[in-house]
């Protein structure tokens, strides 16, 4: 209080009628913000123009095409230290210009547009005298943010009916592991339809405990992401290991759509992909429309908004939840069955590697909202698979680093945004009927 | 319709909620139901909305016995809930929640927006309550939440529209508007209960009167002849007078100046803004506004329990910002809070414990770290007995007490100590005639001692028999400054809807 009091106290508080003063206390935190962001800039430019631009020697060539697409494009070769130079000056420029004047209700969009400038910085540096198939990052990018955008359309399930869901983690690794087994000993669908039945039941779990008998759904959240972890550790320590065929899923394939999938560049990303992703795209665009145009949904949001409400007027507040929390822990398995049965065929411990967290700060960038928590699942999916492709190559950025970028990203996201986006009502708050 | 309930009786463990209760509500007619917290009014709306089931009892309507297994039941026997808590999704539009639970849709499943719409509209029109469908609840004032509420009732065809105290947050002109929806709704035959202890109210629109005093009918009244205080000395049991006894006031010295105070919430926004005011000693000052103003902060900036982000607090000339909320209280605030139960004391701990929880660390009540259980328990019953908390047991918890007993603690823990400022916020909230009574005495009884006095209230009522002077919050700022005795509830409730302004 007296820190922070203090330095206002000076201002002539009386000289102005209430009326304006309102407008003036707003601008001042808007003055203050806009400072910030235009420092934040400016640091930027400095990183770029004093550090990575005289470091870069030689031409960043990016990769468009794969050799054996049928519309070839070129690939895109920049002089690393001159496209450099110009990057450092179009973000001194925003920088100073947001710093001396602000760029108002834009600044956040201008503080976006930077730091995907910035991140063009590095990937030339880092590809500067080398080749760098940027088509293969973007397609990955679409695969990386498959879990990620399933695990938050888990968790907005949940909690749109007002089940705080923690246990996402542990879905995808339950999902994960089922998937494999079954995957191995019968095939891959039905490893797919296990992993999703026992995404299920965990939330059965989630969704008795927290409706039955109210307990912290934190708790539960813990308890499901530990218990699934030390079992699916010890199974593999204890089974797979002894038994490897039964960690030898069938890959789901690739499948190119006809026509769509030989567009450049967005044919490759969107339309010659695994059937997980594919199911990614279809449960996200299924569920918007579902949350907020059927009667389904219109109840669903009801009991996570006001279960009173809900139940004054004959809705059943445990069935909707329940309904909810299961369809949501059956995308959570889906999703973890891409860990397994859409990329590698088999289990390593631990192999969701915080996936269902970085969901969770997906679903508060995207305001609960599942197209919103797609996008911004697609920022989580692009650093991931840019650390990993930058890992291939070899730039002088230790690979210890590069591996911590996706969980960097994912605490700068939720940093500036917590507290902004607002959870429904009644998250994690259980009902009792009178 | 008409509803009649025959020796409706219910019991809950160690409790006689409802005992024989009987009564009568005649079709296109209001029935006031008036009693105070705790005589069974509450009981008796659950049980008549098939939350409860009676012990024994019969309800009838139109000469039909009717059970109730749930709430569907008696939605389906005509019965309609406008609950005091309104039951609304804030984020949701009108339409959307009017129809939740009946929605229409295409395919099974697929809302149909456009019906819903226009199934709104058609009971708008009707009934002449306006109210655009499309529009998001959060984004409408109360009395307009309140319409919803009958819409929702009215499309689920009540025809017996129960209200649960609906005026507590309306403002004056509100109220106004609330009455005429209540004789348009009359008009077309509804029958209608409704259920208060604001009994001017109940005068002012009710066809009969019923008093329920602890679980039992007292008695009928007929509001034509009817006083206030006769339906008050019914309710509570002995004579009540209700005005507040109270000479002209005798301003002194400047205890409280605020100049430009400002508050801003997590986002930044102000929820009190450039506040200038000045509290004197020997005067009681009385903040009226509508819930959810900016009283709340106001009260807590000055206990230092909320940073200002602007401006300065002066007691008795000296500066309290960064003064932490022991210091402000020790120094010279008293604080009755408006949340008894959450801020005012601590349930589990016992009368005498709860009446040190502000001194306990002090003289006599410590020593070094041990605490003074004799010197505790002494005080404790000296201020039990002087202000009168029942039953007077010391030993018992502080959650055992009756709401009003609970406050006569709480101000008789504040109250006692010599202090310059008192501050009370909300201080009969939800308490019986008699504490009200009592409380009301205390505050006037400590003004003539000389202290300076904020009360903070969402009830005219309280404001207009107490303060000596008037200011109304609207959206975080005073919009105006008046004297009693030269204004009126009227002029009040306009400034208090922001109108005015």
């Amino acid at each position: 209080m007296s820190n922070h009091g203090s330095e206002y106290q000076e201002l002539p508080v009386e000289s102005y009628t209430s009326g304006e003063s309102k407008t003036k206390v707003l601008n001042k935190n808007k003055v203050r913000r806009a400072r910030a962001i235009g420092v934040i800039l400016l640091i930027l430019a400095g990183v770029v123009m004093f550090i990575l631009a005289p470091a870069a020697e030689g031409n960043a060539t990016f990769g468009l095409s794969f050799p054996d697409d049928r519309f070839q494009l070129d690939a895109l070769s920049v002089p690393s230290t001159g496209s450099l130079y110009i990057l450092a000056l179009v973000l001194g420029f925003l920088g100073g210009t947001q710093f001396l004047k602000g760029f108002q209700s834009k600044s956040t969009m201008i503080l976006g547009i930077s730091f995907a400038l910035f991140v063009v910085a590095v990937m030339i540096w880092a590809t500067a005298g080398q080749e760098f198939s940027l088509i293969s990052m973007l397609v990955s990018t679409i695969a990386r943010c498959t879990p990620i955008a399933l695990g938050a359309l888990s968790g907005i399930l949940c909690e749109r009916a007002g089940v705080v869901n923690i246990g996402i983690e542990g879905m995808l690794l339950g999902g994960a592991f089922t998937g494999v087994v079954m995957g191995s000993l019968v095939g891959g669908w039905v490893g797919l339809i296990s992993a999703t039945i026992v995404g299920g039941m965990l939330a059965l779990l989630l969704a008795f405990l927290a409706i039955n008998f109210r307990v912290d759904q934190i708790i539960i959240g813990v308890v499901i992401n530990i218990l699934v972890l030390g079992l699916t550790s010890f199974l593999t320590a204890q089974v797979l290991v002894k038994r490897p065929e039964w960690n030898d899923a069938p890959i789901f394939p690739a499948i190119k759509i006809p026509i769509l999938g030989d567009i450049p560049i967005l044919g490759p990303m969107f339309f010659d992909q695994t059937i997980l992703v594919y199911g990614m795209f279809g449960l996200v665009v299924f569920t918007t429309y579902m949350l907020f145009r059927s009667r389904w949904g219109l109840r669903t949001r009801s009991v996570g908004e006001n279960p009173k409400a809900a139940d004054s007027l004959g809705i059943s507040v445990a069935k909707t939840r329940y309904l909810a929390v299961i369809y949501g822990g059956m995308v959570g398995g889906f999703a973890g069955a891409w860990f397994t049965l859409g990329t590698v065929g088999r289990f390593d411990e631990g192999m969701t590697g915080g996936r269902g967290f970085i969901g969770l700060a997906a679903m508060i960038f995207g305001a609960w909202n599942p197209i919103g928590a797609f996008g911004a699942a697609l920022i989580f999916g692009f650093s991931d698979s840019l650390q990993q492709k930058l890992a291939l190559i070899n730039t002088p950025i230790p690979t210890e680093f590069l591996s911590m970028t996706p969980y960097l990203v994912t605490i700068i996201v939720v940093a500036g945004l917590v507290g902004r986006a607002r959870p429904p009502a009644a998250d994690g708050q259980p009902f009792e009927k009178q | 319709m008409e509803l009649e309930l025959r020796g409706i009786t219910k019991r809950f463990p160690g409790v006689l909620a409802n005992d024989d209760v009987s009564l009568t509500a005649r079709s296109g007619k209001v029935l006031a139901l008036i009693g105070e917290n705790g005589a069974g009014k509450s009981t008796l709306m659950n049980i008549l909305s098939g939350i409860y089931r009676p012990d024994s009892g019969e309800i009838i309507i139109d000469g039909k016995l009717q059970h109730f297994a749930d709430p569907g039941d008696a939605i389906k026997a005509g019965i309609g809930m406008v609950h005091q808590h309104f039951m609304l999704v804030p984020v949701f539009t009108v339409a959307e929640n009017v129809v939740l639970g009946v929605e229409p849709t295409f395919a099974g499943n697929i809302l149909n927006r456009k019906k819903a719409n226009k199934e709104v509209e058609e009971i708008s029109r009707k009934y002449g309550l306006a109210v655009d469908p499309k529009a998001l609840i959060e984004n409408l004032p109360v009395g307009l939440q309140q319409r919803v509420e009958i819409i929702k009732v009215l499309l689920r065809g009540a025809k017996i529209l129960v209200f649960d105290e609906p005026t507590a947050v309306l403002t004056p002109q509100e109220v106004t508007e609330f009455f005429g929806i209540v004789e348009e709704l009359k008009s077309r035959g509804s029958t209608i209960i409704f259920i208060t202890h604001k009994l001017k109210e109940a005068l002012a629109i009710a066809d009969d009167i019923t008093v329920l005093r602890g679980g039992k009918v007292v008695g009928n009244a007929d509001p034509k002849t009817a006083t206030q205080e006769e339906l008050a000395s019914m309710m509570v049991g002995r004579d009540i007078d209700l005005t507040v006894k109270k000479t002209k006031a005798n301003p002194g010295e400047v205890v409280l100046d605020m100049a430009g105070v400002s508050v801003m919430d997590d986002y930044g926004r102000p929820i009190l803004d450039s506040i200038d005011m000045q509290v004197r000693s020997g005067e009681i000052v009385g903040v009226a506004g509508i819930q959810g103003n900016g009283q709340t902060e106001l009260v807590e900036v000055i206990t230092g329990l909320i940073p200002l982000a602007s401006g300065a607090i002066r007691l008795k000339g000296q500066d309290m910002a960064g003064s932490s909320p022991r210091d402000i209280h020790k120094d010279g605030v008293a604080h009755v809070p408006e949340d008894r139960n959450h801020m005012g004391m601590i349930g589990s701990f016992t009368l005498a414990e709860n009446l040190v929880l502000d001194s306990y660390y002090e003289k006599p009540f410590s020593k070094g770290i041990r605490m003074q259980r004799q010197a505790i328990d002494e005080a404790a019953r000296v201020l039990v007995k002087d202000y009168d908390v029942r039953p007077p047991h010391i030993e018992n918890t502080g959650g055992a007490l009756s709401g009003g007993n609970a406050q006569k603690m709480i101000v008789a823990r504040e109250f006692s100590r010599d202090v310059p400022l008192v501050l009370c916020a909300q201080p009969t909230r939800g308490i019986d005639v008699g504490s009200i009574e009592y409380i009301h005495e205390q505050i006037v009884r400590k003004r003539d001692e000389g202290v300076a006095i904020l009360v903070v209230s969402t009830e005219l009522d309280e404001i207009f028999a107490l303060a000596d002077r008037i200011l109304v919050m609207f959206d975080g700022r005073i919009v105006a400054e008046l004297n009693t005795s030269e204004t009126s509830p009227t002029e009040v409730g306009l400034y208090m809807a922001g109108q005015a302004a």
